[in-house]
């Protein structure tokens, strides 16, 4: 085993307790707290994949952003310890096994996956001379420029359609 | 070297943790987290094929899934809070309009 | 250019019914009037390159391909057409111009004006067109105008079943019509006039045979045709919608339902005249259907009381004119009729116009009386139009009346008889005509001190169109001289000749004398009547009308048609419909189906809402579940 691949482990094992301790947890803030060190492996494991610019990404917006948008509603909504104790609809054991099985049949099918396509142009080596997020911003500006363009229209749906949904309306109720 | 089915196992089992915790949760805020938990496990996937196949196309799919991702918390938490003022609670019992 | 002339009023009838009730509302003749005057001009534009001899024939766009079946939309402008451009587009002019002040301040004031416009339009599409079912198309376009117009005001039920009257009454000569094109379309493989036309010779003596019953094609094409010229034209029996159809507006009236619409029969059987030509049972029929008609409603306008349908009855009964000439073979003196009628009829509907609109709507004349002394200019050319259409020598109707006579007693024995039921249908027309002028305009007012009071003189904008068809209903018939006055004198004749042909049998100059003298006579010894019976002698038609109660009575009915037509037809077939296709298949079978379906749908969705448990999570996991069994038959499916 090298190195490589014990780093791999450890971090293969604790994104998958971590995944675990996330769904578990029985309030909402301790989950969102797990989920930010999950969150933290998940860029871990991006840097060992050469992609330095996801990783930066995954921390300042997924960990920096969302999650703390997560916390700003938890906090908002003061959920009464009441509703907390049962955390888990009467079905959870129907689901775990169903997913299981799900998960299990994806695995087998995945291992199966012997067709790969040729090797593309970004090796390692040119990105590493080029630089991670100047490869990235070059694909992104000129091949992907129209789906660049269109995710900030989604941006702004977002912002214009989560304004309107969280406004207090005046005269209906 | 890591082989690449590695990170797709990785990545199958955390999107299967995801989904059990979309189902079986009853906290609504929960079901969200495991939503991205499911679209991460979908990047990490993207991320490990863009490295193995040296393309850059799977890295430019993380991003985007991130940029939907941020859009799709924003409105969903939106949607909670409008959800929570119509009738205070957020388990996924009460929300139930669509019963037939 | 040509294509201007029925589309000018069909873009006025798009502008006024998008933005008539928003924004145009009172100004609906600012849009319309400009649109058919233009179409007048341009008409005379054509005239004159017809005049000119140019015959255009020019296809604009293929309508209908199907195989063989070619259809275009084309336009066809010779002399027939000309004639009747000028008139359809003269009349409406005038008509429109008088409109505004007829339905001055009326709530559907833009909706009466898109309705016309869209008349006019479908009216020269069905005298342009050069196939015949472009001209279907015209026709029917027209019946739907004259159904919408008719039951114009729609708030009363009388104007809408009068509507619904014309329509359906018009739908047993348009099936007629429909088949005979069919029929046309079959035999020749083609419906272009020119086409028709030139091949008509070759299946002379060729046989259908419908039901065992061997007839002559082209006679059977030509009754069928002549079918829908009854409907429309409103001859027996199909006349009973005519008469009704005066609940609409008055100048509605005067525009479709003397002038121009009603004509497109009188009009179709010209056109067709190269098939009419080859079969001598249908002119016969023409003719005499022509020829009864004349007399029979000449003699139920005698007792009418209603103004209107006083008018619309001599309507008729000059459309029976028109047919009889049409009938012996003179095409040409036909359409002269139609030509001079329109503008005394269009007079008469729109001075009788004037008198229902200074009364207030009012339309018997027996509480009419001494109009003369309020409105003398609506009196004045009242007189003329009378006069026209009793055939005054000088006058329009008497050219057109007379060669119509002369062409009949020319035609044969059969002709004699259909001459004399002619000439006592003209005494009849005299009288009525003039039975209508004493009493609503001579002696001494009748109605109601309110409405004496407000008796007035139309205003200009009535009176102006009123003078103008005056003129033509004096000088329109100066195109037609008989040529025992005047050398060349009947120009009209020789300009329709190319289409129309001459007549051939040509008799002597003491005949056509004899027969306009005896005309003549005729119609002064009506007019006298009339001048007797209501002027002098009041008393006369009180104890006329008692000393021969039956006959009174039964015209006074109108032979009773519209009851026997309710009996026979109508009750039987709202009975029928009540039964058969209420109760069983509305009732049963569509309801069947109708309320079948959805409550099959309902019980399964009973069954299966179960599904639906509006519980986030049970649709995740049904998700998985479908991805499971898809994953699963991928695998195993190998």
């Amino acid at each position: 085993m090298t190195a490589h691949q014990l780093i791999f482990a450890y971090l293969a094992i604790a994104i998958t307790g971590l995944s675990v301790m996330v769904i578990t947890r029985r309030n909402p803030v301790h989950a969102v707290l797990w989920m930010l060190v999950l969150f933290v492996h998940i860029a871990i494991l991006y840097l060992f994949l050469n992609a330095e610019f996801l990783a930066a990404i995954q921390i300042i917006i997924y960990a920096g952003a969302i999650l703390v948008l997560f916390l700003f509603v938890i906090m908002l909504l003061d959920v009464k310890d009441v509703e907390m104790e049962r955390r888990f609809l009467g079905l959870w054991p129907a689901g775990v096994v169903i997913t299981a099985i799900l998960t299990l049949l994806s695995v087998i099918v995945l291992r199966e996956i012997d067709v790969f396509p040729p090797l593309g142009q970004f090796s390692i080596e040119r990105i590493r001379s080029e630089g991670n997020i100047m490869t990235i911003g070059r694909v992104l500006y000129t091949r992907h420029l129209l789906p660049f363009e269109i995710a900030s229209l989604i941006l702004l749906v977002a912002i214009i359609g989560a304004v309107v949904l969280a406004k207090k309306r005046k005269g209906v109720e | 070297m890591v082989p690449l089915s590695w990170y797709i196992l990785l990545s199958t089992v955390v999107f299967g943790i995801g989904v059990i915790g979309f189902i079986i949760r009853r906290n609504l805020i929960m079901i969200f987290l495991s939503i991205e938990l499911m679209l991460n496990s979908v990047n990490i996937s993207l991320a490990a094929f863009s490295h193995y196949l040296q393309s850059m196309t799977g890295q430019i799919l993380v991003f985007f899934v991130i940029t939907v991702a941020a859009a799709e918390a924003a409105i969903g938490l939106a949607i909670i809070i409008a959800l929570y003022r119509h009738k205070p609670s957020i388990t996924a019992e009460e929300v139930n309009l669509l019963k037939g | 250019m040509l294509i201007l002339i029925p589309l000018l009023p069909f873009i006025a009838f798009l502008i006024n019914i998008l933005f008539g009730r928003r924004f145009i509302r009172d100004r609906a003749h600012y849009v319309s009037i400009p649109a058919v005057v233009g179409s007048f001009i341009l008409s005379v534009g054509a005239f004159m390159d017809v005049l000119d001899g140019r015959v255009i024939n020019v296809n604009l766009y293929e309508w209908v391909i199907s195989g063989s079946f070619v259809v275009p939309v084309g336009f066809l402008i010779d002399q027939l057409t000309a004639i009747m451009l000028i008139v359809v587009t003269s009349i409406s002019s005038l008509i429109f111009i008088y409109s505004v002040g007829y339905m001055h301040g009326d709530r559907g004031y833009y909706r009466f004006f898109a309705y016309l416009s869209l008349f006019v339009f479908s009216m020269l599409v069905l005298v342009m067109s050069n196939n015949f079912l472009l001209l279907y198309f015209g026709w029917e376009a027209v019946g739907l105008c004259s159904y919408l117009l008719i039951g114009f005001w729609y708030e009363r039920p009388s104007a809408s079943n009068a509507g619904k009257k014309a329509f359906i009454v018009n739908r047993f000569g348009d099936f007629g019509f429909g088949l005979g094109i069919i029929l046309i379309f079959l035999t020749f493989g083609s419906l272009e006039y020119l086409k028709v036309f030139s091949e008509a010779g070759s299946i002379l003596g060729q046989k259908t045979s419908i039901f065992g019953l061997e007839v002559e094609t082209i006679t059977l094409i030509c009754l069928l045709l002549f079918c829908g010229a009854v409907g429309k034209s409103a001859q027996i029996p199909l006349h009973v919608w005519l008469p009704d159809a005066m609940e609409g507006p008055t100048p509605v009236s005067a525009l479709i339902h003397a002038a121009t619409m009603v004509t497109a029969g009188v009009f179709m059987v010209a056109r067709c005249n190269p098939l009419f030509n080859l079969s001598h049972t249908a002119m016969t029929t023409v003719a005499v259907v022509g020829g009864v008609t004349a007399i029979f409603a000449a003699s139920i306008g005698l007792v009418q009381n209603d103004i209107k349908r006083i008018i619309a009855y001599s309507t008729v009964s000059q459309l029976g004119y028109m047919f009889l000439a049409l009938g012996v073979g003179a095409y040409t003196a036909g359409i002269f009729h139609l030509y001079t009628h329109a503008y005394f009829k269009a007079l008469l509907f729109l001075g009788s116009g004037s008198v229902i609109h200074a009364l207030h709507d009012e339309m018997n004349i027996q509480r009419m009386g001494g109009l003369k002394r309020y409105m003398p200019i609506t009196y004045w050319t009242f007189v003329i139009a009378s006069l026209s259409i009793s055939g005054i020598p000088g006058l329009a109707g008497f050219f057109s009346k007379d060669e119509i006579l002369y062409r009949t007693f020319l035609g044969g024995g059969t002709g004699k008889i259909l001459w004399v039921l002619g000439t006592i249908a003209a005494l009849m027309t005299a009288f009525y005509s003039f039975r209508l002028i004493y009493l609503a305009f001579h002696g001494d007012f009748r109605g109601s001190e309110e409405q004496l009071r407000h008796v007035h003189e139309s205003p200009p904008v009535m009176t102006i169109p009123l003078i103008l068809l005056a003129i033509g209903a004096i000088a329109a018939g100066w195109v037609g001289i008989p040529s025992i006055f005047m050398e060349h004198g009947d120009r009209i004749g020789e300009f329709l000749a190319p289409v129309l042909g001459r007549p051939e049998a040509e008799g002597a100059h003491s005949t056509e004398v004899m027969v306009m003298t005896l005309s003549v006579i005729v119609s002064i010894i009506g007019i006298l009547m009339a001048y007797i019976m209501y002027v002098k002698k009041t008393d006369l038609p009180e104890r006329m009308g008692s000393a021969l109660r039956p006959i009174y009575t039964m015209l006074y009915n109108k032979y009773w048609f519209d009851e026997f037509y309710h009996v026979t037809i109508v009750r039987p077939v709202l009975r029928a419909s009540e039964k058969v296709f209420l109760g069983f298949f509305d009732g049963r079978i569509i309801e069947g189906v109708v309320n079948g379906v959805p409550d099959l749908i309902g019980s399964f969705s009973q069954r299966f809402r179960r599904i639906q448990t509006g519980l986030l999570s049970s649709y995740g996991l049904i998700m998985v579940l479908g991805a499971i069994i898809i994953i699963w038959a991928v695998i195993f499916s190998r």
